[in-house]
C-alpha cells in the first residue's frame, strides 16, 4: 500500500533532499555571519586582509634562540619565532617524554614491589593534576631560584638563577661544516650498513656487528676528522657583568618550565600506554624465547618489545599530538610561543582577531597533520608484515 | 643409608609476610639494593615534608599564638628556622576559593546548588539506587533550577557570572561542558558514520578541525571572535562565550569516543532492527545508542576527566576559576609568596575530583566485563 507521500518514502530522493536542505541552512547561516562580522569589523574600524603582516611589530620577545628578534621587525617574523619556538618545546618535550615514560613504564612492571608503587603514586599525581598548574608550580620554583649575583654554578661552566639556565655557546668556525658533512656520511652509511647486513642475516645466518661498527662511523670518523681540521670548534663563556651575564647560551626559565611539565606530565601518560603494550604481549611468548635459550636482553629487544611497539605506537601518536597542543599553555608563563607571540600580542596590537587566530589554527592543524602522518608511516612499518 | 637420612632443609617460604616481602622486596642482590635505596630516600623525604604540610605548619595561629591575617605573620616569615607551611591564607581566602565573589548574603543558593549536584548526579552514577527513576526525573530539571537558583530571576535576586568564581566556576564549566557535549556528541558521530555524504563530511570535517586545533585557540576564539559573528545588540556573556568553546571542544572529543562504541555493535543488531521495519532515528534511539553508550561509558568518563583538568585554561583569557583565584591570592601584597601553599591546595582539589572520577571509570570498566561475559554466556 502507497501513501500519498510516496516520494517522500523513497530513499534517493529523502537523501537528496535532507543534503541540499542541511547545505542550504549551512549556507545561509555562513551568509549571515560573513555579512554581520563585516558590518561589525567596519563599525569598529577594524581593517582586514593580510597586509598587517608587514607591519613592524613593536615589541621584543625574549626568546628567540634560532632568529634574531628586534622590535622594528615584521608581524610575520613573530610568527616565524612563535612556530620554531613552538617546534622546540613540542619537539624537546616529545623526546624526553618518551625516554622517561619508556623507562618509567618498564620500572612499573619491575618485581620490586616498592619501586613499582612508587612510580605508580608518581603517575596517579602527575595525571590529576591539570597541566596549567603544573607549568605555573614550575615555573614559580624557577623564578625563586637565587638571582643572578649569586647564581648556582655547576661544573664552572653553568650558571643557574631566577633568569635561566646560563652555558657556553659553540662557536663554529670554518672548517666544521665538513665534519658536519661526515657526520651525515657517517649516518647514511651505518644505515646502509644495517640493511646490508640483515639482509646477509636473512640468507646466511651470519652476523655483522651492526652496533659497533656504526658507533664507530656515527663518532670516530668525524672526531678524528674534527682534530685533523685543527678542532675548529671554540665556546663563548657567559660572563657576570653588572647586573646580568653577557654572552654565552642562555635557556629562559620559561622554557624550562614548560619543557619540564611537558614532558613529565605526558611520561605519566606515556608510561601507562607502555606497560600496558609490554603486558599485552603473551606470558608464551616470553617463555619461548626463554626455551630456545635467548639472553634476558635478546628477548625484551628481539621478542618482546618489537611486539609491544605494534600496540604503543596508536595512543603513543596521539599523545604526541597532545603534547603539541599542550605547548599552546606556555601563553601563562609568557613563553613566546605560537599562540603568546602571534595569537595574543600581535593580535592584541593589529585587532585583527579572525586572520590572526585562522593563521594560528591553520598552522596547529598542520603540525598535527605532519605528525599523524609521519607517525602513520612508521606505524604501518612495525605492524605484521605476512611474507 | 646415610644419605638418605640426611636431612633436607625446608624450601624457602613463600607465603606470609616473610615470604612476600622475600618475593616482592630482596628476591635477588639487586632487587635488594634497589629497595633499600628506595627506603633510604622515602626516609629522608617523609619526614621532611610531613613536618612542612603538618607538624610545623600554621593553620590559623602562629606559633606565638596570634590569628594570621597577612603573610608576615606567618611562622616561617617571623622566624625562618620555626615553621613550615602557612595555610592559614587558605583558612581566610576559603569563602573566594569555594564561591568567587558570590555575594555573602546569596551563598546559600550556592550551596543549595551544590547539594541538588550530588542528588542530581547521583542516579547517573550509581545504577541500583533506589527509586532511580524518580531521582532521574529531578537530575533531568536540574540545570533549569540550578541556573535560576545560580543566576537568578525567578524571584532571586540577580548574580552576574563576573561575580562567580572559585570552585563554582570550575563545576559550572565541567558538568555543563559534559552535560551539553553529550547530546551534541552523540549527533555528531551519527553524522560521522551517515550514509549520506556531505552530512558524513561536514561532521568529520568539524570534528577533525576541533581536534587538530588547541583548547586555548578555541577560547580565544569564543573571546575574540564570537562577538564579531553576532549582530549588534546580542552582548554574550563572558562565561557563556567560554562555554560555547568548551562545549565545542568537548563534543568533538564525546563524538570520537561514541563513534568507538557505535563501531563495536555487530551490524546483526542494526539488520535486525531494519528487519523489523524500525526507522533510522527509531533503530539508533531504541536499539544501537543504549548498547553503544553502555560500552563507552569508561572513555567518556576519560575524557570528561580531561575536560575538568583543562577547564583551569579559562584563567588565559580572564575567569577566575580555582587556580585563577588562587592567582588572584598570590598578587596580593597580604599573601605575596605563599605559593607552594596556594598551589598545592589547588592541585589536591583537583586531585580529589580527577582521582574519584578515574577509579569510578575503573569500577565501571570492571563491572561492564563482566556483564558483557555473563550475556556472553
Amino acid at each position: 500500500m502507497r501513501s500519498n507521500l510516496g516520494f517522500f518514502s523513497d530513499e534517493k530522493f529523502r537523501s537528496i533532499f535532507f543534503q541540499t536542505l542541511v547545505v542550504g541552512l549551512f549556507a545561509l547561516g555562513l551568509f549571515f555571519v560573513i555579512s554581520t562580522t563585516s558590518y561589525n569589523l567596519e563599525k569598529r574600524n577594524i581593517a582586514t586582509g593580510w597586509s598587517f603582516l608587514q607591519n613592524p611589530a613593536g615589541f621584543d620577545i625574549s626568546f628567540s634562540p634560532f632568529l634574531e628578534f628586534k622590535s622594528t621587525d615584521t608581524h610575520l617574523k613573530v610568527y616565524f619565532v612563535g612556530v620554531l619556538n613552538t617546534l622546540l618545546v613540542s619537539i624537546t618535550g616529545c623526546i624526553a617524554a618518551t625516554i622517561l615514560g619508556f623507562i618509567l613504564g618498564i620500572v612499573r612492571l619491575s618485581s620490586n614491589w616498592l619501586l613499582s608503587r612508587l612510580v605508580y603514586i608518581y603517575v596517579e599525581f602527575s595525571r590529576n593534576v591539570p597541566l596549567l598548574l603544573q607549568i605555573i608550580l614550575w615555573y614559580s620554583i624557577l623564578i625563586q631560584l637565587p638571582r643572578v649575583k649569586q647564581s648556582l654554578q655547576v661544573l664552572d661552566v653553568f650558571y643557574i638563577s631566577n633568569r635561566g639556565l646560563y652555558s657556553p655557546r659553540p662557536i663554529f668556525e670554518s672548517g666544521f661544516s665538513y665534519v658536519l658533512i661526515a657526520i651525515v656520511l657517517a649516518l647514511i652509511s651505518s644505515f646502509l650498513i644495517n640493511r646490508w647486513a640483515k639482509k646477509r642475516q636473512d640468507k646466511t645466518g651470519q652476523q655483522f656487528p651492526v652496533f659497533s661498527s656504526s658507533i664507530g662511523l656515527i663518532f670516530i670518523v668525524p672526531l678524528i676528522l674534527f682534530f685533523i681540521l685543527g678542532s675548529p670548534l671554540s665556546f663563548e663563556h657567559p660572563e657576570l657583568k653588572g647586573f646580568n651575564f653577557k654572552g654565552g647560551l642562555v635557556i629562559r626559565p620559561e622554557f624550562i618550565a614548560m619543557f619540564l611539565a611537558l614532558s613529565i606530565y605526558t611520561a605519566a601518560f606515556i608510561s601507562e600506554i607502555v606497560r600496558a603494550g609490554i603486558m599485552s604481549v603473551s606470558k608464551g611468548q616470553r617463555e619461548a624465547s626463554a626455551a630456545i635459550g635467548l639472553k634476558q636482553t635478546w628477548i625484551m629487544r628481539l621478542i618482546i618489545i618489537p611486539q609491544a611497539l605494534r600496540v604503543i605506537v596508536p595512543p603513543l601518536t596521539s599523545q604526541y599530538l597532545n603534547l603539541t597542543k599542550n605547548s599552546s599553555l606556555g601563553i601563562a608563563v609568557g613563553y613566546a610561543d605560537l599562540v603568546h607571540g602571534f595569537g595574543g600580542i600581535s593580535l592584541n596590537q593589529t585587532g585583527q582577531a579572525i586572520e590572526c587566530m585562522a593563521i594560528v589554527m591553520a598552522t596547529y592543524l598542520s603540525i598535527s597533520l605532519t605528525i599523524s602522518f609521519f607517525m602513520n608511516i612508521y606505524n604501518r612499518s612495525i605492524q605484521f608484515k605476512e611474507k | 643409608m646415610n644419605e638418605l637420612n640426611e636431612v633436607r632443609k625446608p624450601p624457602v617460604a613463600t607465603t606470609g609476610i616473610i615470604g612476600w616481602l622475600r618475593i616482592n622486596l630482596f628476591f635477588n642482590w639487586t632487587n635488594s639494593l634497589i629497595t633499600l635505596f628506595v627506603i633510604y630516600c622515602l626516609y629522608q623525604f617523609i619526614p621532611w615534608i610531613l613536618d612542612w604540610t603538618i607538624f610545623s605548619a600554621d593553620f590559623k595561629y602562629n606559633y606565638l599564638g596570634e590569628q594570621i591575617t597577612n603573610q608576615e605573620m606567618c611562622s616561617r616569615n617571623l622566624d625562618p628556622e620555626n615553621g613550615g607551611a602557612c595555610w592559614a591564607v587558605i583558612y581566610v581566602r576559603f569563602y573566594q576559593f569555594i564561591y568567587g565573589f558570590y555575594p555573602k548574603v546569596e551563598v546559600w543558593r550556592v550551596n543549595l546548588a551544590y547539594v541538588m549536584l550530588a542528588f542530581a548526579l547521583l542516579p547517573l552514577l550509581y545504577a541500583k539506587l533506589p527509586y532511580r527513576k524518580y531521582f532521574l526525573y529531578f537530575t533531568y530539571i536540574f540545570p533549569v533550577i540550578a541556573y535560576f537558583l545560580l543566576n537568578g530571576g525567578l524571584g532571586f535576586t540577580e548574580v552576574s557570572t563576573n561575580k562567580w568564581g572559585g570552585l563554582l566556576v570550575t563545576l559550572v564549566l565541567g558538568c555543563t561542558g559534559i552535560a551539553l557535549a553529550f547530546p551534541i556528541g552523540i549527533m555528531l558521530a551519527l553524522g560521522r558514520r551517515s550514509k549520506l555524504p556531505v552530512i558524513s563530511m561536514m561532521c568529520t570535517l568539524f570534528i577533525e578541525f576541533i581536534r587538530g586545533v588547541p583548547l586555548i585557540t578555541l577560547l580565544f576564539f569564543g573571546m575574540v571572535m564570537l562577538p564579531l559573528f553576532l549582530p549588534e545588540g546580542i552582548d554574550m556573556d563572558g562565561l557563556v562565550r567560554v562555554l560555547v568553546a568548551v562545549t565545542l571542544f568537548q563534543s568533538a572529543y564525546m563524538a570520537e569516543v561514541i563513534r568507538g562504541g557505535l563501531q563495536a555493535i555487530p551490524p546483526g543488531q542494526y539488520e535486525a532492527a531494519k528487519s523489523l521495519g524500525m526507522s533510522y532515528w527509531r533503530m539508533n534511539l531504541l536499539i544501537i545508542l543504549p548498547q553503544a553508550i553502555r560500552i563507552s561509558i569508561p572513555p567518556i568518563v576519560n575524557t570528561s576527566i580531561g575536560l575538568f583538568k583543562d577547564t583551569t585554561l579559562v584563567i588565559i583569557v580572564g575567569i577566575l576559576d580555582l587556580l585563577g583565584i588562587g592567582r588572584g591570592t598570590l598578587a596580593d601584597t597580604n599573601w605575596l609568596g605563599l605559593s607552594y601553599e596556594i598551589y598545592f591546595f589547588v592541585s589536591l582539589v583537583f586531585f580529589i575530583f580527577t582521582f574519584g572520577m578515574s577509579r569510578y571509570s575503573l569500577y565501571l570498566e570492571k563491572k561492564l566485563k563482566t556483564g558483557i561475559n555473563m550475556g556472553a554466556d
